[in-house]
């Protein structure tokens, strides 16, 4: 009897149990999203602490209510302000820059209006909400404060190291970034430092008001 | 006299397929290594708002995850239409964000846990009552970084 060589094993169906594999992989994973608004909480302290004062021109403050609107208290003024509206509010009282002698600010470009804050490491902004106000407006609310002092940090990033060609938040980016050399992070950390004391984020949070 | 014809000439010959199963194979093992397989399992909605002045988290520290919003419409009938808190795999009650926050400290090395983050993943219709009670909580443990988890996108259309 002659010898038969082994059948060749048929491979044809190995592409659809590698699509069957695939197209499971691709239902049941997803992409997992680790990008967000970084905050940082207060201590939780004993409520004995003496109440700091700051003066009422210094103070943006922010309260959402239950129906998601935005009151906007500053200068002694109260008013409704859109969403749309309130980083360039938060940008005018930030740089407005009215003080005068040990409080006058060298690095505001804005009216100088005496009703508004002093300078840019005076001027606080806080921000109540209500129990039913909506995570969405609160986030969106957080989101334009944030950039609006990331709007002024980029400014005063770019004029102290306009040879670097970047801006604070790019600058920051480039510092998270983990494939950056050791050597330039920490020349930018320093740099960041700088930006960062120059413009701090005065933003408080009062605790939701119960109703 | 074969069984077999002899090919004729000139016809066009078919095109391999062997190869087919290596390329897909390829594609499936990007999708695996690429793609991370989901911590927990959700029982409730968890739709992320957007929002565009975020920063990535490191993933080389330590990050617990916390989420909040309403159960899922397959749990309603058992857990309600309330906002809810999840922790691992379980709807918890605010006071137990302090015990879970000690044990995801505990299963740190030491140097490591001043450096845990807490990635609250809020749904964009919840109430910022429970967010505020969970963040109190936080506060009182002493776990003062958090990161407001967010898609990217405009926050004005929220």
């Amino acid at each position: 009897m002659a010898k038969r060589s082994a059948p060749e094993v048929n491979a044809g169906s190995m592409a659809d149990i590698a699509f069957l594999l695939l197209i499971f992989f691709l239902v049941t994973t997803d992409i997992a999203t680790d990008s967000g608004l970084s905050r940082k909480l207060p201590p939780w302290e004993p409520p004995t602490d003496v109440p700091v004062i700051i003066k009422e021109k210094n103070i943006f403050a922010l309260t959402l209510n239950s129906k998601n609107e935005i009151l906007l208290t500053s200068g002694g003024d109260s008013e409704l302000v859109p969403l749309n509206e309130l980083r360039a509010q938060a940008v005018k009282f930030l740089d407005n820059g009215g003080g005068e002698g040990k409080d006058v600010c060298k690095r505001c470009k804005g009216e100088g209006d005496k009703a508004s804050s002093d300078n840019l490491d005076k001027a606080v902004i806080s921000l109540a909400n209500d129990r039913l106000t909506d995570y969405k407006t609160y986030i969106a609310v957080q989101n334009e404060i944030l950039a609006a002092y990331n709007d002024i940090r980029n400014r005063e990033f770019k004029k102290d190291y306009p040879n670097l060609e970047m801006d604070f938040v790019q600058a920051t980016e480039m510092y998270q970034d983990p494939s950056t050399e050791p050597k330039v992070r920490e020349n930018l950390k320093e740099k960041l430092e700088a930006i960062k004391a120059i413009v701090p984020q005065k933003f408080s949070e009062a605790e939701a008001k119960r109703d | 006299m074969s069984k077999f014809k002899k090919k004729k000439d000139g016809g066009l010959p078919p095109i391999s397929t062997a190869s087919l199963p290596d390329i897909v194979f390829m594609l499936l093992f990007f999708f695996m290594v690429a793609t991370v397989i989901k911590e927990d399992n959700l029982i409730i909605q968890n739709s992320l708002p957007k929002a565009n002045q975020i920063e990535k988290l490191d993933k080389k520290k330590p990050i617990s995850y916390i989420y909040i919003g309403k159960p899922s419409p397959n749990y309603i009938d058992t857990y309600g239409t309330e906002d809810r808190i999840q922790l691992n795999d379980k709807l918890q009650s605010v006071e137990q964000v302090q015990a879970f926050i000690a044990a995801e400290r505990a299963a740190l090395a030491e140097e490591l846990v001043p450096t845990l983050t807490v990635s609250l993943k809020v749904d964009r219709d919840a109430k910022m009552g429970v967010l505020t009670d969970v963040k109190q909580e936080l506060r009182k443990t002493n776990a003062l970084k958090i990161n407001y988890t967010t898609k990217k996108g405009d926050a004005l259309d929220n």
